[in-house]
């Protein structure tokens, strides 16, 4: 049978193509989420679009589960195969088709890496904005089917805000176009909106079409410190009051601060309690001023120190300390749970109040950080997977900051997406009438329901 | 099946290192493997993975396993690059270690580990009688770069461009010596390497001068074991530690300040891989071999940090020398080491140094990686290659003798007329050159 199967995708993307050893069907049975792997029947690589075309209606012929497969960072399970179904590789689908100065916009193939994507952008002096986590090796692809966001979110957005259009495949491997090359399109449904976020539940991704803008043209970064958790929201609710929009406000709570502290030696105050993060970008003259604007903010509130960065060198040095956040964090214990529930701003202070006191409830050790400016924390779970009963209280832990985050009138996730890890979850923030017009919408798109099963709105 | 649960039994004496890895995948964004393959079993990850399945039972197939984990330059840059901090190395070597305990060496490797390797004084003087015969099996390709390809035997040797064995390896050019402390008040123990003693001595010949020019006494025995690395990848530990203790004999009780090689590569061995794999080792010998891994140094970070070699004042007659230096992984991703080099070669002013794309970026060697998977590691090579020919310079300089042979197979086969040297080589002209 496996034999037989394996003979058939051959013919579709040739012999080397089709990896379906032991251990190669192991390698593609996980992504980054903390999941247990679901072992796949085999993966394929397909290098031409056509041949991807031919594996979405093969796998749809034979009812096979199909799960496409970037680079497999997804935090949610969205990459995890269906046991016995077939996992797509996009790795040899990753050109950069175009790039386009004067209508500043771009198409590219699923597999191109967002920060290699995001480099040539920026050698034609344009800007792609979005900047996942992941972005080193993450594609645009997987972006494109978690609207991933990133640290820059709050004032440009996330991947969902640059998608102007795509072509993809539908479940008969027949090629469906949306959306197009120009600012303004209303032709036909907003069919590209609808596959922003799918998961690969809905269709499979050929080409997209991206929105690029010009760059700012100048940046300014700075590190306020803070003893009192309160002042440090007060001063991102009055930043925000002030109508200053900063292109990154991040936030890092006091675990966070000291354990980045003894792993990168940053110079931060291990006493402090809370910590923001803040840059400011535009024209310079602009930046100059809400530069000079947010520091007065920052000491009127009463931040205990306050570091700008005068060159790229000192903004380097502000930006160690959040990027070395989570590395930090992961080496402290195995186990590394990182979630994303996100509240709207103002409630952040109830949201790390709330943290706190679950930490402490189920005797668990949880580092926050994030994005304070859009409310999308990253309330992080130190833990050792192999311990079972630690792991039980982990996942307790983890219902009751979703409980939390819901009454609090935000939702299960920022930007990693729900996939299976979450799906339980989505009746409480949606209800089951939006569930089930989900789960028709799939029906109707994958009668056979082979793409991606269980991702979203469960099996 | 007895032999199955015995491999599943080491491989738990890991699995804390294993369970570290959090599968976020950084690791494809570094990997020079996975830049070509794209296969999740090349990357680190995948093969952390895959030894995590062998652990728990799901995998009844460890040669897949074991295939995944060879096809591995051993370059560190996933380790330099993880997030969690991820000893991959450790693991790497150490599984390879168990698999082949569980395999066996194949017969090749057999042959030369404990049959040549082992036996320092047997292994120089098949290598001199090769040395003498290498002409009739060879011919000379390329002047500059003084490689040579396949006369006859070219299935064994493939279409490489390979540096030939020296005429007068180091060891009979140069006499054993037991200096004492010279002006500078230090005095190094010179540990050679088997590539400096057998293909290139001009480069143990340059460190010798340089040595004398700045007072440095010399402790240099002959018959020095290698560093046991080709034996630990293949993962014949057992060869490993035989070298170690034979090194250990040679220069554990001997009074000296530093012990000074110029290859990259034995310098992370000897002071990473040496006491990682102590581990298991009785106390005082354990406590012996980390002390003589704190005295290990690369031969740039001795000349600089402890010699105090500053720019030289010479008359710069016409353009400057241009050369374009190459990190080889051992010494940056592992060790850190990358402005000491620069900064020798920089002490030469008829030389200008510059950079190429990607300096730190394998050159796809790996050791005998190379050996076995040789498309793979020549299109790695090919990159490196294509990145020191955009710089126009005229030399290319590198700190690893393998790294030395690899870039010369690369360049050679191109056709290029670029002359590879190690930095110490480049200073050490400017001793003659006053």
């Amino acid at each position: 049978m496996a034999n037989h199967l394996s003979q058939k995708f051959e013919e579709i993307v040739g012999k080397g193509n089709v990896l379906a050893s032991e251990v190669d069907r192991h390698n593609y049975s996980y992504d980054a989420a903390v999941l247990p792997p679901k072992l796949p029947a085999l993966a394929v690589r397909p290098e031409t679009p056509e041949a991807l075309g031919r594996v979405v209606a093969t796998c749809n012929e034979l009812g096979l589960p199909l799960t496409v497969r970037g680079s497999g960072t997804n935090l949610s399970g969205g990459a995890i195969p269906s046991v016995g179904g077939v996992v797509a590789l996009t790795g040899a689908l990753s050109k950069i088709i175009e790039i386009n100065e004067a209508d500043m916009y771009a198409v590219v193939q699923t597999g191109v890496v967002t920060a290699k994507f995001a480099a040539e952008v920026a050698k034609r002096g344009l800007f792609y904005p979005p900047d996942p986590g992941s972005q080193a090796v993450s594609t645009i692809g997987g972006n494109v089917a978690e609207n991933a966001g990133g640290l820059r979110g709050l004032k440009y957005g996330v991947t969902k805000d640059y998608v102007m259009g795509m072509s993809l495949y539908d479940v008969n491997g027949e090629l469906v176009k949306t959306g197009s090359r120009t600012v303004k399109c209303v032709t036909g449904l907003n069919l590209h909106g609808l596959m922003v976020g799918s998961e690969g539940t809905l269709g499979v991704f050929n080409e997209i079409i991206l929105k690029l803008v010009p760059p700012p043209k100048a940046s300014k970064a700075m590190m306020a410190i803070f003893d009192d958790l309160g002042k440090a929201s007060e001063t991102v609710a009055a930043i925000i009051a002030a109508k200053i929009v900063p292109a990154t406000l991040e936030y890092m709570d006091d675990f966070t601060i000291k354990t980045v502290e003894d792993f990168a030696h940053a110079g931060l105050p291990t006493d402090a309690k809370a910590l923001l993060l803040i840059e400011v970008d535009g024209h310079p003259a602009q930046v100059e001023d809400e530069a000079a604007e947010v520091e007065a903010i920052c000491k009127r509130i009463g931040a205990t120190r306050i570091q700008v960065a005068k060159d790229a060198a000192e903004r380097n040095k502000v930006w160690e300390a959040r990027r070395a956040a989570l590395s930090a964090l992961a080496r402290v214990r195995p186990t590394t749970v990182l979630e994303d529930a996100t509240v709207p701003r103002s409630k952040i202070p109830a949201m790390i109040g709330a943290l706190e006191a679950i930490a402490a409830k189920y005797r668990l050790t949880i580092g926050t950080f994030g994005h304070a400016g859009d409310g999308n924390l990253h309330p992080t779970i130190l833990t050792d997977k192999r311990d079972h009963e630690e792991f039980k209280r982990v996942e307790a832990a983890i219902d009751e900051i979703f409980d939390v985050a819901l009454s609090l009138g935000g939702t299960l996730s920022g930007e990693h997406g729900i996939g299976t890890a979450k799906s339980r979850y989505m009746v409480k923030e949606v209800g089951q009438g939006s569930i089930l017009y989900a789960k028709r919408l799939k029906a109707a798109l994958d009668p056979k329901g082979i793409l991606n099963p269980g991702k979203i709105t469960g099996e | 099946m007895s032999e199955m649960r015995a491999l599943v039994g080491l491989l738990k004496q890991i699995d804390d290192q294993l369970v570290a890895c959090m599968r976020c995948g950084m690791c494809q964004a570094v990997c020079p493997i996975y830049a070509e393959t794209g296969l999740e079993g090349h990357v680190a990850r995948g093969k952390i993975a895959l030894l995590e399945c062998l652990a728990d039972e799901i995998i009844k197939d460890p040669a897949g396993v074991k295939e995944r984990l060879d096809t591995c330059l051993l370059c560190g840059s996933c380790q330099a690059n993880c997030p969690s901090g991820v000893k991959a190395l450790d693991i790497f070597l150490k599984a390879r270690a168990f698999l082949t305990g569980y395999y066996g060496l194949p017969p090749v490797k057999r042959a030369i580990f404990r049959g040549l390797l082992k036996n320092p004084r047997l292994f120089d003087s098949v290598m001199s009688i090769a040395a003498k015969f290498q002409g009739i099996f060879t011919r000379p390709v390329n002047d500059m770069i003084g490689s040579s390809c396949a006369r006859v035997f070219s299935d064994l040797i493939g279409g490489r461009h390979f540096a030939p064995l020296a005429k007068r390896p180091l060891h009979d050019l140069a006499s054993e010596r037991d200096a004492p402390r010279g002006f500078s008040g230090l005095k190094a123990a010179f540990f050679y390497g088997c590539v400096v003693d057998k293909m290139f001595p001009r480069i143990g010949n340059a460190a010798l001068s340089v040595f004398d020019h700045h007072g440095v006494g010399v402790y240099m025995p002959h018959a020095q074991a290698c560093c046991g690395i080709p034996a630990l990848s293949s993962g014949d530990r057992d060869t490993f530690e035989k070298l170690v203790a034979m090194n250990m004999a040679l220069f554990g009780d001997h009074d000296f300040d530093v012990l000074v090689t110029p290859c990259a590569t034995c310098t992370s061995t000897i002071k990473k891989i040496w006491p990682l794999m102590a581990e298991g080792l009785p106390d005082s010998t354990r406590f012996r071999i980390r002390e003589m891994a704190a005295k290990v140094k690369d031969i740039s970070a001795f000349l600089i940090q402890d010699v105090g070699v500053r720019p030289v004042d010479l008359p710069v007659v016409g353009e400057p020398v241009t050369v374009t230096y190459h990190d080889p992984c051992h010494l940056k991703k592992s060790l850190g080491i990358s402005a000491e080099p620069r900064a020798l070669i920089a002490a030469n002013p008829r030389y200008r140094l510059v950079e190429m794309e990607g300096a730190d970026s394998c050159c796809g060697s790996g050791g005998s990686f190379t050996l076995q998977h040789y498309d793979l590691s020549k299109r790695i090579g090919k990159r490196k290659r294509d990145n020191i020919v955009a710089t126009g310079a005229h030399v290319a300089a590198t700190s690893c003798p393998a790294c030395m042979l690899q870039i010369g197979d690369m360049l050679s086969q191109a056709g290029d007329t670029l002359a590879i040297r190690h930095p110490v080589e480049i200073y050490a002209e400017t001793l003659t050159g006053r």
